[in-house]
């Protein structure tokens, strides 16, 4: 039996009188990828904007592992052991790629920013002195695929190479729980490919909830789905049973599916 | 509406080798100028070390605050009251005591005042200064609007020993030097660290370093205290100096005169903080020689700073010089 | 304190804050829709002042340096607007305080060689010139309940401007979504201008309306421009209402504070500040 390692319960978020998230669920599994699809509209940012604590929920409540984080702040939710990829890259432009990710790895370093001793040590030869930051760097570099790119300024990257600094940056804080929001976006065909080689290679040691548009890598790599329309969920179970329900089928897929 | 600002944080062989020329030439000053401009020199340097605890808020942060001057003064005002009116006080009792002082007053109005973001910070920074300035201003125990004159430099004696005579131009003028040089040693350190690297991380992407789970206010609130603490060591020597405190020092022009010294320089490297002060200073003192009505000038000045050099005087030497490493940030700015 | 003395007070908090509220209305305006600190707001209020002074000497009556001065002040706005205001609307916040701060001494400047630094008065015009009388003993000046009318009045002005015209309209959608507005067929470089052309106007009608009250010194932009800043921090950025709420609290702390407790009525406000931003770091009405 897969470990359950995120469940939300009833989640609904209200803005003034209108539920941009209304009563949804979800349950994410180590070794799943559990996608969340629907139309423009359907609350699926806002889902995963309060999974990760950037909003708080109205009404529900999630729990991480045996924690319930509901109402938690984004930082204290990372630390539990929840990160998120952004739509909109969401990087340190100015910084090049190693620095982007050393960033992300230092995070889970006790924090303590009164303390003196972080004030001192240099962190250009973290990677030597420092083996925990280390690992996790070059672990994340090289899933990630960009072991050739350490030194490119992510601001001068490609497109497709920014989202990979995304997901790096993502995994070097080493989450058991992993959130994606539309990690192909604006992708070619080669680099959707890589992403979603990265996504199947990272798969059995976390637990990934992915928010897409791309139907074909949607049904390649999904073990569950679910749908949402209108803030709500209309359709959960195997691609395949989704594929088959006449609700969903009405709603968003067309007739031709 | 701010957008992150790529820093020179790694300075190019050409900026070190004009710094190291400067460092030489301020060890040497002492045995060629005249009293008159050791004095002044000696409060550049002063005002360096106010601009180098500026940017680490400014620069390294991202913070703008328009209220850094109360801490400054602060710590004047801790060594006139420490000082008794016919004999000096111990230098080092006081000087730790006093920079102490004004991290404390730091650390609780920025509790406040880090909650806040973007031009609500830079609002209620300079409201809080405005708080501790009329706290002094309306006062007569603590001085009032006419200050408080400190009548002895520190004493530096230590059991009966004296090492060192702060009375003495030349003294002061190599004491604060190396008080200087120590503060950029400290910060360039701190700008590698750890800490260091996070607080960048927060002036470009404050909402990223929260999703990977930094506690950003705590930090926010280190380098806070931080730099007010060195504002402080500023105030300080300043009162040591000069020999009189008085609310000014704790004003708002004061706060938007290190602004400038900082942008002037180049932020984000404290190199740049130093040369933005003495180029600051030795302008205001031009200036000030030049027409009753400098102000005009100095306005002139910033307008025309703000329109054509945004990243400061050495900015303009790195480009000038056209070679930079290869870790030298993005270059320009990011406009939105 | 007796109900006359309190009276008396109360008035005075009233009128105080009226006037900070003409000052906080454009900066919060000005700021919630363009993005644009401006530390030389308090120049206008010093303009205002400045012209009331000149003006009323030259043409003899307030209400004629009044309509004057405004047009005049209004022009200046604009200049400055054009030439330099709409290049900042998209720059970092540090940039717009340095200009700022650079024109607050060119205005200080200008202002010295043009009026020189001598503090002036301005006479209060003879028709409202006299006190009505609140008990047996105690009076209040008539002309400091027109100060606070006139800033009622202009107020509701805005209030009508700002809800039921379509500028007003315009206004808001402008603040709201800027790209969405301009392709709707809003000019919006048209419309910065006139936000900035009303915060100047607002600041330096303020300015010539108490100018007989407060008379007219070097600096005084900045002492006020700093109650400004407090005032829109309390409201929040972008709320004219919150700007309204904010400024009358401040005038009762403050004019409250001096008489009942003098020797920490200068932190008073501050201490408002802190509290507020304690509950809610944004202020009280937030957009």
């Amino acid at each position: 039996m897969d470990e359950l390692l995120l469940s939300a319960r009833g989640l609904t978020k209200r803005f003034g009188g209108l539920a941009a998230v209304n009563g949804v669920s979800v349950d994410l599994h180590r070794g799943r990828i559990h996608a969340v699809i629907g139309p423009n509209g359907a609350g699926k940012s806002t889902l995963t904007n309060l999974l990760s604590g950037d909003l708080t929920p109205t009404a529900g409540k999630i729990t991480l592992g045996t924690t319930d984080v509901t109402g938690w702040t984004p930082e204290r939710i990372s630390r539990q052991g929840l990160g998120r990829s952004y739509q909109k890259t969401n990087i340190f432009l100015p910084l090049t790629v190693h620095e982007n990710v050393r960033l992300a790895a230092q995070s889970r370093e006790p924090q303590q920013p009164w303390n003196p001793l972080r004030w001192l040590s240099d962190t250009r030869t973290d990677a030597i002195k420092n083996r925990a930051i280390s690992v996790r760097l070059e672990s994340a570099i090289e899933l990630s695929g960009l072991k050739n790119r350490r030194m490119a300024i992510a601001g001068a990257m490609s497109h497709g190479e920014q989202r990979q600094l995304e997901i790096a940056m993502t995994l070097a804080t080493e989450p058991s729980v992993v959130l994606l929001d539309e990690p192909l976006a604006g992708m070619g065909v080669a680099e959707a490919e890589r992403m979603v080689d990265l996504l199947n290679r990272i798969k059995p040691a976390h637990a990934i909830m992915l928010v897409e548009h791309d139907m074909d890598a949607v049904f390649a790599l999904a073990d569950q789905l679910t749908v949402m329309v209108n803030g709500e969920v209309i359709a959960h179970g195997t691609p395949a049973d989704v594929r088959a329900n006449a609700a969903v089928q009405a709603a968003y897929l067309g007739e031709d599916h | 509406m701010s957008t992150p600002r790529a820093h020179l944080e790694v300075l190019p062989r050409s900026v070190q080798f004009v710094l190291a020329l400067g460092a030489t030439a301020l060890v040497l000053f002492p045995l060629v100028g005249s009293d008159f401009y050791v004095q002044m020199v000696t409060r550049m340097m002063i005002m360096g070390i106010f601009a180098m605890s500026l940017d680490l808020l400014q620069g390294v942060t991202g913070l703008v605050s328009l209220g850094h001057a109360a801490y400054f003064g602060v710590a004047g005002y801790a060594l006139a009251f420490m000082t008794p009116a016919d004999a000096p006080a111990s230098l080092w009792w006081t000087l730790p005591l006093a920079v102490l002082g004004s991290g404390l007053v730091a650390l609780i109005i920025g509790f406040f005042v880090v909650r806040t973001h973007g031009i609500y910070f830079i609002m209620v920074t300079l409201a809080f200064a405005q708080m501790v300035f009329y706290l002094f201003f309306d006062n007569k125990a603590l001085g009032g609007s006419d200050g408080i004159y400190i009548n002895f430099r520190p004493d530096a004696s230590v059991f009966g020993w004296l090492p060192f005579d702060l009375e003495g131009r030349k003294t002061f003028y190599y004491f604060t030097l190396v008080l200087m040089l120590g503060v950029y040693a400290l910060l360039r350190r701190m700008l590698w660290s750890p800490l260091g690297r996070a607080l960048s991380g927060i002036r470009i992407n404050e909402h990223r370093m929260r999703a990977m789970g930094f506690g950003t206010r705590g930090y926010k609130l280190t380098a806070f205290t931080v730099a007010g603490a060195l504002a402080g060591l500023a105030g300080y020597l300043w009162g040591a100096q000069t020999g009189y405190v008085n609310p000014e020092l704790m004003g708002f022009h004061m706060s938007a005169h290190a602004i400038m010294m900082v942008i002037l320089g180049g932020m984000g490297n404290f190199a740049g903080a130093i040369v933005g002060a003495f180029a600051f200073e030795y302008l205001l003192h031009v200036f000030k020689d030049v027409t009753k009505h400098w102000q005009l000038l100095m306005g002139g000045f910033i307008v025309l700073v703000v329109l054509a050099a945004p990243r400061g005087l050495l900015g303009i030497v790195a480009r000038l010089r056209g070679g930079t490493s290869a870790k030298t940030t993005a270059g320009g700015e990011q406009h939105g | 304190m007796d109900f006359a003395t309190f009276l008396i007070q109360l008035l005075n908090s009233v009128q105080y804050g009226l006037l900070l509220f003409m000052l906080a209305a454009g900066l919060t305006l000005i700021f919630g829709i363009m993005g644009v600190v401006n530390l030389a707001h308090g120049s206008f209020y010093m303009l205002g002042a400045y012209l009331a002074y000149s003006l009323s000497a030259q043409l003899g009556s307030l209400a004629a340096a009044i309509l004057v001065g405004t047009a005049l002040a209004v022009m200046f706005g604009l200049a400055l607007e054009w030439l330099l205001f709409r290049h900042f609307y998209h720059r970092d916040h540090l940039d717009q305080v340095l200009l700022t701060f650079g024109l607050i001494y060119i205005f200080e400047e200008l202002r010295s060689i043009l009026w020189g630094d001598d503090v002036h008065g301005v006479p209060i015009p003879p028709a409202l010139d006299w006190s009505i009388a609140l008990t047996d003993t105690l009076s209040y000046p008539v002309y400091r309940l027109f100060i606070s009318g006139v800033c009622i009045a202009l107020a509701v002005g805005l209030y009508l401007l700002i809800s039921k015209t379509r500028l007003g309209m315009k206004i808001r959608a402008g603040a709201f979504n800027r790209s969405m507005a301009e392709s709707l067929g809003v000019n919006i470089k048209l419309l910065h201008a006139v936000v900035f052309a009303l915060g100047v106007g607002l600041a330096a009608v303020a300015g010539m309306v108490a100018a007989p009250v407060s008379s007219v010194y070097p600096n005084m932009g900045s002492s006020v421009l700093i109650m400004c800043f407090v005032v829109v921090v309390i409201g929040g950025i972008g709320s004219v209402r919150g700007a309204l709420i904010a400024a009358l609290l401040v005038g009762l702390v403050d004019t409250f504070g001096k008489v009942l407790l003098p020797s920490v009525s200068g932190m008073l406000v501050y201490m408002l500040m802190a509290a507020v931003l304690l509950w809610k770091p944004e202020g009280l009405f937030k957009q």
